[in-house]
């Protein structure tokens, strides 16, 4: 504790709820409200409904969350084994070589991701690779946006691993592989899982790269919600929002109980 | 098995760390590598485990070259400054790992995983995990699983420096019984600590600045060092500069006395006193100065006596009325405890 005295520490609580409630908790309360609102005129909604979540749960946006879902899931499980792929193989490069892949690694985060997008979309039309149409295409786009994240988190982790117990484990007679297996992975399990997570997280709430790529058969939620508030359905937008919210909320929690479990081995 | 290093050189970029290092440490012996920091003695170490690659010359294990063998195929055990536990497993766990590694059948795992922490005293702790042990228990862990895949061919690094002084000498004492119970195991043994060194080691090789200067049993080294380096690392020494003519030892307005056989004439030398071979009062070799400084270290006084510019150091049982400083005093010293130097002039260098 910084501040001493009780006077300072609840100064320092109100000023925080000041700035807290209005600018992160406030937005996602009005979507909550929204979603089960009919009209919206005055100060306050009114018309209680789950209209919209009816809605949002049957037909096309249950479809919309499957394909969010499933597209998440495998672009966080590639960026996952892509990144920490990388950072691995990166960690044992000398100097000049790790900066290098650093900056390629970093290179999707600088890039704003409707170019990602587009250079997808302009690489994958053609044969050979003929990606464009399919559902592969998006989950391609969010792979490539949330590897940079993997990566950066595997490669820190790496850097805090103490190098003694991997030579402990060489010279206990661990082949490297064995190495790999059983003291390195074990070790960075809990940035692995932070880092599927995060991956998760990024890619259940991608739009403008999807908006650029996703074909008619594969409309992930974030579009859906766009198209519905495009449309002028605000309140059904909400609702959706608050699916996405809520999906995403729930799998973090699991991931991080995971991860929890991982790190106080 | 015997351990060799045959000329091994070893850099870091520019850096030459391990110049042209030359050891035999033969089968079954406890030879410690004692030096300053950064003289060397630790990268000479993991020459032997395969942690560093040697610019030149080869390590030899048992007649055999391992310079180019990685570390998992030598067969060495090791222990760690940090014990390096693997934070993940348990105490057992950790201590199976090597046996695992090596395919051991599952019974018999469990029981040298058993013994070796019998051996230690750790098998009462074997459910539990490294963070759940304190700096001690894990050192033994990590002795224990160095040891549970009978190597033949123990190394050391500095495994007793992050402990506390009581638990140090305690842990001394088991090393030793350790290695009584293992006759066979070659072990060597970093360390910066001369008591370490000399309590534990067969023969000391004293390195400074990445090359070995001298090496020999700890009584050796203590009783007559080669020079002036191995005579202030290896227990406290006075250096006093003095002046060799016609058969004679001149120190100060002094003529000396010594055993020392074959003088050759030189304008400086050294004469090397250890401190508590230094008397109080008038005798052979009196040395007449005036009293710098007292310090009271409970069984004994250090005076610190300043004769002719230059201090001499001498550790005496405690005295019920020592002499107040600026009093002169004579200390004198027998001289068969005097060894000469003749190795180059006095340089600064770090006191064990």
């Amino acid at each position: 504790m910084l501040l001493h005295g009780k006077a300072a520490r609840l100064i320092a609580q109100a000023v925080f709820l000041v700035l807290f409630l209005p600018l992160f908790a406030l937005p996602f309360l009005v979507i909550v409200v929204a979603s089960f609102a009919t009209d919206w005129n005055g100060a306050l909604p009114s018309g209680l409904t789950v209209q919209h979540y009816r809605e949002a749960l049957g037909g096309d946006a249950a479809h919309a969350l499957t394909v969010s879902l499933l597209t998440a899931v495998a672009a966080s499980l590639v960026a996952l084994l892509v990144g920490a792929w990388a950072a691995l193989a990166a960690h044992r490069l000398r100097r000049a070589g790790r900066g290098v892949m650093d900056t390629l690694f970093t290179l999707p985060v600088a890039v704003p991701s409707v170019v990602v997008g587009l250079s997808l979309l302009v690489a994958f039309s053609k044969p050979p690779l003929l990606l464009n149409g399919t559902p592969g295409i998006v989950i391609t786009a969010h792979a490539v946006l949330v590897t940079a994240f993997a990566y950066q988190s595997v490669s820190a982790a790496l850097a805090r691993l103490d190098p003694a117990c991997e030579q402990i484990a060489a010279s206990l007679g661990a082949s490297p592989a064995r190495v790999l297996w059983r003291i390195r992975i074990p070790l960075l399990l809990p940035s692995l899982t932070g880092a599927a997570g995060l991956g998760f997280a990024l890619s259940m709430g991608e739009l403008s790269a999807t908006m650029m790529l996703y074909p008619p058969s594969w409309t992930p939620l974030p579009v859906s919600i766009f198209g519905a508030t495009d449309r002028g359905s605000l309140f059904t937008g909400a609702a959706l929002a608050v699916v996405l919210m809520a999906t995403t909320l729930l799998v973090l929690l699991a991931v991080s109980r995971v991860r929890n479990r991982a790190s106080y081995r | 098995m015997s351990v060799r290093f045959d000329r091994v050189s070893v850099s870091y970029g520019s850096q030459t760390v391990l110049d042209a290092f030359d050891l035999a440490v033969e089968p079954g012996e406890v030879m410690a590598l004692l030096g300053p920091s950064g003289s060397g003695k630790t990268t000479a170490l993991r020459a032997v485990a395969g942690f560093v690659t040697p610019a030149s010359g080869r390590v030899l294990i048992g007649g055999r070259d391992v310079t180019a063998l990685p570390p998992h195929k030598r067969g060495i055990g090791m222990v760690v400054q940090s014990y390096a536990l693997f934070p993940h497993l348990r105490v057992d766990a950790n201590v199976a790992f090597g046996l695992k590694a090596r395919r051991t059948p599952r019974h018999e795992t469990v029981e040298r995983v058993a013994r070796a922490l019998e051996m230690t005293g750790m098998a009462a702790y074997a459910r539990r995990y490294p963070r759940e042990l304190s700096g001690g228990q894990q050192q033994r862990v990590a002795i224990a699983r160095a040891l549970a895949i009978r190597p033949e061919v123990l190394l050391l690094d500095e495994p007793l420096s992050a402990l506390d002084a009581a638990l140090r000498s305690a842990m001394l004492t088991e090393l030793a019984r350790l290695h009584r119970e293992l006759p066979d195991l070659t072990i060597l043994y970093v360390t910066h600590d001369q008591i370490e060194a000399l309590t534990l080691a067969d023969r000391v090789a004293v390195m400074d600045s990445a090359r070995l200067k001298e090496c020999g049993t700890p009584l050796d080294l203590h009783r007559s060092p080669g020079s002036e380096f191995t005579a202030s690392f290896v227990g406290g020494a006075n250096l006093l500069p003095v002046s060799v003519s016609g058969g004679t030892v001149r120190f100060a307005d002094a003529e000396l006395q010594l055993v020392a056989p074959g003088l050759t004439d030189a304008d400086t030398a050294t004469l090397c006193v250890r401190p508590h071979r230094v008397g109080l009062g008038d005798g052979p070799n009196a040395l007449r100065g005036t009293l710098a400084e007292v310090q009271w270290r409970g069984a004994t006084h250090r005076l610190v006596v300043d004769v002719a510019g230059h201090r001499v150091a001498a550790d005496v049982t405690e005295l019920r009325d020592p002499p107040a400083p600026g009093t002169p005093v004579t200390v004198h010293f027998a001289p068969q405890d005097a060894v000469l130097l003749t190795s180059g002039p006095v340089r600064e260098v770090a006191r064990g």
